[in-house]
């Protein structure tokens, strides 16, 4: 009796987990046919993408790549190579300055630091969109408009909150031991952050660069209202021009998409699981 | 040793001066300048003018002013029921399925179902623009006998809001997912096995455990829906450009507040940035107070137990 009871459960868990597999599969179809289209189009060329739209490619073209990547006065490699610069420099000032504040509000003994702790973490949830008629007059009247410099600042400050927030707990974590080993040796408080505090950090840093990356790479928000000049758009700034002006040559279009997503699907690929943790407690989106 | 406030206080300057200037003064100061206006070339004091002028008949792109700004409000709030609704309940299916321990190949469902959120929002959109374009799609969907959903859903104007949330949505599912997944998670085993030898069924056990208990989970969605909905730009922009085609049909709070105070109106007029800072203020009060109304939903609920 309970064997079979067992039996049918079993049976009936199996069914369900079939049920579950048709939908998970259909709505992985759902995600990876655009993708599929997209890759396998730009290897296309004008004509047989609209003879083959689906399939793959009869033959390889590399043309739509090698074209938008070398060909003289392209202007995908400076578009590249800008939103490269500000991803980067605005990562780094994130894990510094965030680093300095988290150890800071960790380690400080007084309400102010609680205080401040929150107006960092109320950040989170502020769209700074909303301030984005102030931060164009803003720039201009610091100088910054139409150079990337400009959007420096404002994906620091959009990522801080989460940074500090991330940070300090992980010094929070740490005991304090080992925080102070160095002040033993007399030195000074600066070394002693940079030398034991900072390669402490480092599990911590390197999820804060995660849930930053994407943001900062795929925004096209602030270039959009900070930049108009070609030598200073970003990749994203860039593509918005290229479909417009490869509007007919689609298998060139897709190239240059391909172009502008695989960084991140890479880095995807490899750390996947910190991604999909990172941008899930941060909710941060596009 | 015991460093003084002092002290610490450099370590805080390079974020706090940062986050101050960059951040929290122009969220605060924008409300500032929805009183003033710089269509003369300098900034002028006019009290709440943009505010009444934005609630008017005065003209704006061949139509009153409230028209044009109360479609571009409907528009945000079928956008963000659309996102709700797909977000929630296919959220809570994948959820649901994922978390259950018997079933395999969870991580790789689990990394395709997230990975479009890891695409430029741009690159998103123009995708399923060229997609959904008819030219592509025909031969493909009638191959397989669904001819008549080759339609240009971007293109009519019944058809275009519906299409573009749904290609939103179809980018953000996996936050949503992996929130519900976290919060099933945290149910404890115990609750489930004592339900089973009471003989509850799957169903018993979803509408009654596994909903009840995730439903603090549906309120952080809300309000991280809420907020992004309410600031959506890129996607209209990809998909259909700056002016919410067709007719306005696709015209949200976000594109609406980048023509009129950001990009300039169409087709090349200059931008009216004290307006823009006003509507900004007004969808900043929005989301305050539609977030504290979650939250204060969510936390009674939660004292209740």
């Amino acid at each position: 009796m309970k064997g079979k009871r067992k039996r049918r459960a079993s049976l009936r868990l199996q069914n369900l987990s079939i049920g579950s597999h048709v939908t998970l599969c259909i709505w992985s179809l759902i995600v990876l046919f655009p993708l599929w289209t997209m890759v396998t189009g730009s290897f296309k060329d004008k004509l047989s993408i609209y003879t083959n739209t689906f399939g793959l490619p009869e033959t390889w073209n590399w043309q739509n790549y090698t074209t938008t990547l070398t060909e003289r006065g392209s202007n995908f490699p400076t578009y590249f190579l800008n939103s490269f610069v500000v991803v980067i420099a605005s990562l780094l000032l994130v894990m510094l300055f965030g680093s300095l504040a988290a150890y800071a509000l960790a380690r400080w003994r007084s309400r102010i630091p609680t205080v401040l702790y929150f107006v960092f973490i109320g950040g989170m949830m502020l769209p700074i969109k909303i301030a984005s008629v102030r931060l164009i007059v803003l720039m201009k009247d610091l100088g910054l408009l139409n150079t990337i410099w400009s959007l420096i600042p404002v994906y620091v400050a959009m990522g801080l909150p989460i940074a500090i927030f991330v940070l300090t707990e992980f010094v929070r974590q740490t005991p304090v031991e080992m925080l102070e080993a160095a002040n033993v040796d007399g030195a000074s408080p600066f070394l002693t952050f940079w030398r034991i505090v900072v390669p402490l950090l480092r599990p911590a840093l390197a999820t804060v660069a995660i849930y930053n990356l994407i943001p900062f790479w795929n925004d096209l928000w602030f270039p959009l209202i900070f930049i108009s000049n070609d030598k200073s758009k970003t990749l994203m700034l860039g593509v918005t021009r290229l479909f417009g002006e490869f509007k007919t040559d689609w298998s060139r279009v897709l190239a240059v998409l391909t172009l502008s997503a695989v960084p991140v699907m890479i880095l995807y690929f490899i750390f996947s699981k910190q991604f999909i943790k990172g941008l899930t407690a941060g909710g941060v989106k596009g | 040793m015991h460093p003084s406030g002092l002290y610490w206080a450099w370590y805080l300057l390079p974020a706090l001066v940062v986050y101050l200037l960059f951040m929290a003064f122009p969220l605060l100061d924008s409300v500032r300048l929805s009183f003033f206006s710089d269509n003369t070339g300098s900034w002028e004091f006019v009290g709440i003018s943009n505010y009444s002028k934005l609630f008017s008949n005065e003209f704006f792109e061949g139509v009153p002013y409230i028209q044009r700004y109360g479609n571009a409000i409907k528009n945000t709030c079928v956008f963000f029921c659309i996102h709700m609704l797909v977000q929630n309940v296919l959220g809570m299916l994948f959820a649901v399925i994922l978390t259950n321990k018997r079933m395999r190949g969870r991580t790789v469902y689990q990394a395709v179902i997230f990975l479009p959120t890891t695409f430029a929002i741009l690159v998103t959109g123009y995708l399923w623009k060229l997609l959904l374009n008819p030219i592509w799609s025909r031969g493909f969907l009638e191959g397989l006998g669904l001819g008549s959903l080759s339609q240009p859903w971007l293109g009519q104007p019944e058809t275009a809001l519906t299409a573009v949330s749904l290609i939103s949505c179809w980018q953000w599912i996996g936050i949503p997912t992996m929130m519900f997944v976290a919060g099933l998670l945290n149910i404890s085993d115990d609750l489930y096995e004592a339900a089973e030898i009471e003989g509850a069924s799957k169903w018993s056990i979803f509408w009654r455990i596994k909903l009840p208990l995730v439903k603090p989970v549906v309120g952080m969605i809300s309000i991280l829906t809420f907020v992004n909905n309410f600031n959506a730009f890129d996607i209209v922009y990809a998909t259909e450009g700056a002016n919410g085609p067709p007719a306005y049909a696709t015209d949200l709070l976000g594109t609406f507040f980048a023509r009129v105070g950001i990009l300039g109106q169409h087709p090349r007029g200059n931008a009216d940035r004290g307006m823009g800072a006003a509507i900004a203020t007004i969808t900043f009060i929005f989301l305050i107070i539609g977030s504290l109304i979650v939250l204060n939903n969510t936390r009674t609920k939660e004292k209740e137990k």
